[in-house]
């Protein structure tokens, strides 16, 4: 067993007893890394000399400078910039960059004493939703080593879930928080656009991406939710809200609770099992003093084609910058400045990133742009509003986050239904910008469930209360896959 | 509308700045043009004098003072620039 099977809070009760040190906690991850790295494939890069002299540095700090997550190891997503520490973004495009300045949020992570372990695999640009469109390695669910960790933030939930670090930062753009999180039995938060600076990472689609954590507990996430929170000037869509105290919302009481489920959420495509363990849940809740009643959020269906003209139309501006200059990979032989454009483009992207490419260009080109792009913003719009009104009138919706639990590396989801229906529980969320958590909340044949809890603008707090209540009164977040066993 | 030739996607990768083969543009042209159908049933939905949402927040300009600030060092700004002369970045010719 490892020592990550412990909470932040019980961490800090082991680094203030003097039982461990910062270095040991450091070197359990390294550890870990080394043992179960192997099979589950998650990390890209490492960052074991620096991370070995700062936790040397942390361990002098008094304890009463010290904050709740001091010194504890976390791993970070390979699109978001490391200075001095390779980050490629599972593209070949990338390979070899070496960051000059650290991502808003690796700043805050250093300023809470946190400590990074290493890069964490992805689908390649974050498009994708199974790690298997990463140009590296594809990592595997430690559940089950043939089945996939979700994506694109895969190897985020996956070195989670495998008790490599006990903490992890993601990206969702559509999904690519809650889904792996989901799919790998561990807490994923997509906070609300513009919770969270994105100065520092690179960008997808900038009017969807989101930064969120992924932990163990629902508190760790909390806290860690809240040490990368607030806003910066480098960032001017980071929001100048409140940063509130997010662990203090952890009361256990939800008597009086609001839930609606929309009955898009639960239609043709999702499987039996997740459908089963979200009544089971919504039966917990109510046991707790929650009420729920069925709601619809009637443009659902229109959520898929308006996300992918609109992230590949974002997407094929901000890959613009790749041309081989400035940063990462450059074709050679090539007759002139076009043709080195062209050439280290083509070999440097893989397909799904040149297709999306490809996709938006069409989509914003003249002659396409109204029917396309401007017709997809309009849709947003319909779309943000079936939101707003049933959160005018609940406190949270409900659902599942994915259809069915992870499926197997290669396999290709061919039930049209379960293909939609994987799209419909999760895109829409990011096309109107409101905060989602995913939650363990069942298993089906020993692969891991994830409840979805929604929550209105800025209003984390309450999904969080929520989560934990429901966290509390269950026990599936202390299973662990066997992967773990004499490790 | 949803179906595209391969002249078309020819011209997008021109647009996009991507080398592409005869058998990619015939890819490309069957796969966007399956998108693009897909795309074909937002027009189900009437959005005369809906305002496009390009983004959530009601923000509108953000400001700061006009005030000058330290950039990042040459060296620095140079770390990943593979070719490179006299601190300047190198390109090949820009005219045949």
């Amino acid at each position: 067993m490892t020592l990550f099977e412990r909470s932040a809070k019980e961490l800090q009760e082991l680094v203030h007893s003097k039982e461990v040190s910062i270095a040991d906690l450091t070197k359990e991850a390294f550890d870990r890394v080394e043992k179960l790295d192997g099979d589950v494939e998650a990390f890209l890069a490492l960052n074991k000399e620096k991370a070995t002299a700062t936790a040397a540095e942390l361990d002098e700090v008094p304890f009463e400078e010290r904050g709740p997550l001091f010194g504890l190891p976390i791993g970070v997503k390979d699109n978001i910039v490391t200075e001095g520490l390779e980050t490629t973004c599972a593209s070949k495009i990338l390979k070899g960059f070496n960051p000059i300045y650290d991502a808003t949020v690796v700043k805050k992570l250093r300023e809470a004493g946190m400590v990074t372990i290493g890069k964490l695999n992805m689908d390649e640009f974050a498009m994708g939703s199974s790690n298997e469109n990463s140009a590296y390695k594809t990592t595997k669910n430690p559940w089950a080593l043939d089945r996939v960790p979700g994506g694109s933030s895969g190897a985020s939930a996956a070195a989670v879930a495998a008790g490599e670090v006990p903490f992890s930062l993601g990206s969702d753009t559509g999904g690519s928080i809650r889904q792996p999180a989901a799919y790998c039995g561990v807490v994923g938060m997509k906070p609300t656009y513009g919770r969270v600076s994105r100065s520092g990472l690179v960008a997808f689609a900038s009017s969807l991406d989101q930064i969120g954590p992924i932990t163990r507990n629902v508190e760790d996430n909390a806290l860690l939710l809240e040490a990368i929170s607030g806003v910066d000037p480098l960032d001017s869509t980071s929001a100048d809200v409140e940063v509130p105290n997010f662990a203090a919302a952890l009361t256990g009481d939800i008597k009086g609770l609001r839930i609606a489920v929309p009955k898009e959420y639960l239609g043709e495509g999702v499987g039996e099992a997740a459908r089963e363990s979200v009544h089971a849940a919504l039966k917990v809740l109510e046991s707790l003093g929650a009420t729920w009643e069925e709601v619809s959020l009637p443009h659902s269906k229109y959520a898929l084609a308006t996300y992918y003209i609109l992230s590949s139309s974002e997407a094929s501006s901000n890959l613009s910058r790749f041309d081989g200059i400035r940063y990462g990979f450059r074709a050679e032989n090539v007759e002139n400045l076009m043709d080195l454009y062209k050439q280290t483009r083509a070999q440097g992207f893989g397909d799904e990133v040149k297709r999306r490419i490809m996709l938006g260009t069409y989509s914003l080109s003249a002659g396409t742009y109204d029917a396309y792009y401007k017709k997809a913003q309009q849709v947003r719009t319909l779309i943000k509003e079936d939101y707003d009104k049933v959160l005018a009138e609940y406190d949270v919706i409900i659902g599942p986050t994915a259809p069915t639990p992870a499926f197997k590396i290669g396999e290709i989801v061919e039930d049209p239904l379960t293909m939609y229906a994987n799209d419909i529980l999760t895109i829409p969320i990011n096309l109107a910008g409101v905060p989602a958590i995913s939650i363990p909340c069942g298993f089906e044949n020993g692969m891991p469930l994830g409840l979805q809890i929604i929550g209105n603008y800025f209003d984390e707090s309450t999904i969080y209360r929520v989560a934990h209540a429901y966290e509390q009164a269950t026990d599936f977040h202390k299973q662990t896959p066997q992967i773990w066993e004499g490790k | 509308m949803a179906e595209l030739t391969k002249e078309e996607v020819k011209h997008v990768a021109h647009l996009a700045r991507l080398a592409i083969t005869e058998e990619e543009a015939e890819k490309f042209a069957l796969q966007l043009g399956a998108i693009t159908e897909f795309a074909e049933q937002l027009k189900e939905l009437d959005t005369t004098n809906v305002e496009p949402t390009t983004h959530v927040l009601p923000l509108v300009n953000v400001l700061r003072e006009d005030v000058a600030a330290k950039g990042l060092d040459r060296e620095t700004m140079m770390l990943n620039v593979k070719e490179q002369e006299a601190g300047q970045v190198k390109v090949p010719a820009i005219m045949d």
